[in-house]
């Protein structure tokens, strides 16, 4: 094996600095650093990275294409397998999928995958995006209900096919969870803006303001003529703990203080209109990365002090290592081992604290995770102005109540196949944090694409039985 | 983009717009809101149906200006257009013959209890109903809630016109009677609402109020319009708007409220002297 550099460092703004605006935090390759990187490529004869991809991306394709300087056929090698990689380059978690597959890795750092397909993507971005050709017309319709990462990848995947898609969006912007949840200095909207841009641009008409089951019914979509249905509506239903003082003022879910940040842009609060509470002694309750959003979006709007309160210790920490990092090189502090057991409020019902526990971790619970097991007496208060909830999302129950002859799991989600996306009626696929609770957006868009495959395959014989079993193997992570 | 098809000023602060949104037409029902942003800056607003027109496919909204979305609203003319207008959300009014039914409206409360008001006689109530403001100028809509109303009462705060009177003071009057309501719709500020419910609250008359709160999307995925009623905490955009007036937690509401009045009314003073600034030509 000849001589492997070590991986090429992405330049990124100063924490000290980045903690204060909400600019984009990672700066991208310059072309200088994505082709030394792209040399560190062994250009496997088995690439083990692409079975690392839920959507099974062309990696050593488009990493020689750019290595050769055919920057084209690396946006179209890149492009193949995945409609938003602009996106994926960076929010996916490459550690735990194609990076962590990655040959290199077993000797060396394996090579940076994401910030190539970012790379590639801006670099496309830059030219203005190119359509691709598309399948002739198959005169069958689809709605596709979510314009998140699964819809809008079921969208562009089923109009390149040559269906006629309409996407159905609740909100006024496309993105789901791109444009609501993940914020600006992680996500630029504007890059969530060409992407959806490229998938209207393959003939998909996209509806906003649209709530489907408030408007039309899945039946009625069905007599309109529509053909098949793909519904990724996501998981949007924050939780709450239960406790006492959730509901005083300045206790926020993290879907509401993301959304009130993000979606409706309150850090330009008063050029937009939405307002959002500016704490100064921010708790921020949960270690995923939704939990690292909010604290670094608390930090940005002008908090003093933000704090992590995590049951777990940082090992058991669902947020990406590089988020965790990021958080911590800016400022937030964590305390693991400790949970709240009550918010403490003002007379006018503001919040003016917090009382927290402490844990140790027991035996493994469901989730294979080690339980945590508060330690009596070692209860305490911190002073804090502001709470944010990042729990976890589930789905919301407002698809049941509309399209109730879906069957619904225990945990609150819809029942599909995991393989192709059939829900047990027929005619309707479904994906995403719909069907798996909150996952990634790379899961979600795997799951878009599958469903995608099975719907063409489906319209083209639509005399095939329905529904299959679902299978014993656990979705994709 | 969704069309200001009509405009109409029922008092100095509360104005009407019919809205061109042919798709929640055809779906809205009594008791349920839309949710209406005014441009790209704007924010989500949520606004109880006061009307609906399958056919002509508009939805009237009627809104009292108050914050500075609300004072930009009454800006906008016939032809103009909201960015969004989302609905019809939330769930639509239990509507069946109860026998005898109040409907109550205080203030801008009398848009939404008019469909209210009207479905309920459709389904063959006996409506009796009661509308009142602070004073005359806040007062609208007397002939409409006439019109499907068997009785009407009406009262304002400061006697400004018809009887002197809050709106519980003949609720009471009604409730003590030999006509007394089975079931009642009181809709208003908070304030009044929770007044209300306290007013029914002795006589054991069921009494729905339609709460208001603070929203966001309006589909369920914030949590910030949450109440609670019977102890437990509920998302009025999904589980509501409409409640059982006696389990709602009427402190935390008023409470949450106010989350946001000092960044409401920095908006507002900015909002106000931009306007100033251009109608007499000034620099913003």
């Amino acid at each position: 094996m000849a001589k492997i550099g070590p991986r090429n460092e992405m330049p990124r703004q100063d924490p000290q600095v980045r903690g204060r605006n909400f600019n984009e935090v990672a700066l991208g390759y310059s072309a200088e650093q994505a082709l030394a990187e792209a040399q560190r490529c062994l250009q496997c004869k088995d690439p083990t990275c692409r079975e690392g991809c839920p959507v099974n991306v062309r990696i050593p394709e488009f990493i020689l294409a750019l290595r050769e300087g055919d920057m084209w056929r690396s946006v179209e090698m890149l492009k193949d397998k995945n409609n938003l990689p602009a996106i994926c380059g960076r929010v996916c978690p490459q550690e735990t999928q194609c990076e962590e597959k990655c040959v290199l890795g077993k000797k060396f750092e394996p090579v940076a995958i994401g910030r190539l397909e970012r790379y590639v993507s801006d670099w496309e971005i830059g030219q203005g995006v190119r359509k691709p050709a598309l399948a002739p017309s198959t005169g069958k319709r689809v709605a596709v209900i979510g314009a998140g990462p699964a819809g809008l990848t079921c969208a562009g995947d089923l109009a390149k096919l040559g269906h006629q898609v309409t996407l159905f969006e609740a909100l006024h912007a496309p993105g789901g969870v791109l444009i609501y949840g993940i914020p600006e200095f992680r996500l630029p909207k504007s890059i969530v803006g060409t992407e959806v841009q490229y998938v209207q641009s393959l003939g998909v008409e996209l509806r906003l303001n649209n709530v489907v089951g408030k408007l039309a019914t899945v039946d009625e979509l069905f007599a309109m003529g529509y053909d098949a249905i793909f519904l990724g509506t996501g998981a949007g239903l924050p939780m709450f703990m239960n406790i006492p003082g959730e509901n005083l003022n300045g206790v926020y879910s993290a879907n509401e203080f993301l959304t009130r940040t993000n979606l409706m842009k309150a850090y330009k609060f008063p050029e937009y209109d939405t307002p959002i509470m500016i704490g100064k002694q921010v708790a921020v309750i949960g270690a995923g990365n939704v939990a690292m959003d909010s604290a670094r979006c608390a930090l940005r709007l002008g908090a003093d002090r933000v704090q992590v309160v995590y049951r777990r210790t940082k090992a058991e920490a669902p947020a990406r290592a590089e988020e965790l990092a990021n958080a911590e090189e800016e400022g937030i502090e964590f305390h693991y081992l400790t949970n709240p057991i009550s918010i403490l409020g003002t007379e006018k019902g503001w919040v003016k604290g917090i009382r927290l526990q402490k844990q140790q971790l027991g035996e493994p619970d469901a989730s294979g995770r080690p339980r945590p097991v508060p330690i009596p007496g070692s209860e305490y208060e911190e002073e804090v102005d502001m709470v944010v909830m990042a729990l976890g999302t589930r789905p919301n129950p407002m698809v049941f109540t509309d399209t109730p002859s879906l069957e619904r799991s225990r945990h609150g989600t819809v029942v599909a196949n995991e393989e192709n996306g059939r829900t047990k009626r027929a005619r309707i696929w479904s994906g995403g944090d719909i069907v798996t609770g909150a996952a990634t957006v790379i899961s979600a868009m795997g799951a878009g694409k599958r469903a995608a495959a099975d719907m063409d395959a489906f319209l083209k014989n639509p005399d095939q039985e329905w529904w299959v079993e679902p299978s014993a193997k656990p979705a994709h992570e | 983009m969704y069309r200001i098809t009509a405009r109409e000023d029922l008092a100095p602060v509360t104005k009407l717009f019919k809205v061109h949104a042919p798709e929640v037409a055809r779906k809205a029902k009594a008791g349920q809101f839309v949710i209406v942003r005014i441009n790209e800056e704007g924010e989500r607003v949520p606004l109880t149906v006061a009307d609906y027109d399958r056919e002509s496919g508009e939805i009237t909204i009627v809104f009292q200006e108050v914050g500075k979305t609300t004072k930009q609203m009454g800006t906008m003319k016939v032809g103009d257009e909201f960015a969004s207008f989302v609905g019809p959300l939330g769930q639509p009014t239990e509507i069946e013959n109860y026998g005898t039914v109040m409907v109550v409206g205080g203030g801008v409360g009398i848009a939404p209890i008019y469909p209210i008001a009207r479905s309920l006689r459709e389904a063959g109530n006996k409506v009796i109903a009661i509308i009142g403001a602070r004073n005359q100028g806040l007062l609208f809509w007397e002939d409409k809630m006439r019109s499907v109303s068997d009785e009407l009462i009406v009262c304002t705060d400061d006697g400004s016109y018809a009887r002197k009177a809050l709106v519980t003071e003949p609720m009471k009057e009604i409730l003590s009677s030999d006509h007394k309501p089975n079931i009642i719709w009181a809709i208003g500020p908070a304030i009044m609402m929770k007044f209300a419910a306290l007013a029914t609250q002795p006589f054991g008359v069921k009494t729905i109020v339609s709460l208001n709160s603070i929203m966001v999307d309006g589909t369920g995925m914030c949590g910030a319009c949450r109440v609670e009623v019977g102890g437990k905490t509920k998302f009025v955009c999904v589980d509501g708007p409409e409640f059982d007036g006696h389990q709602v937690d009427w402190g935390l509401l008023l409470d949450r409220q106010r989350i946001y009045v000092d960044q409401e009314k920095r908006a507002t003073e900015r909002f106000e002297q931009h306007a100033h600034g251009e109608c007499c030509g000034e620099g913003k």
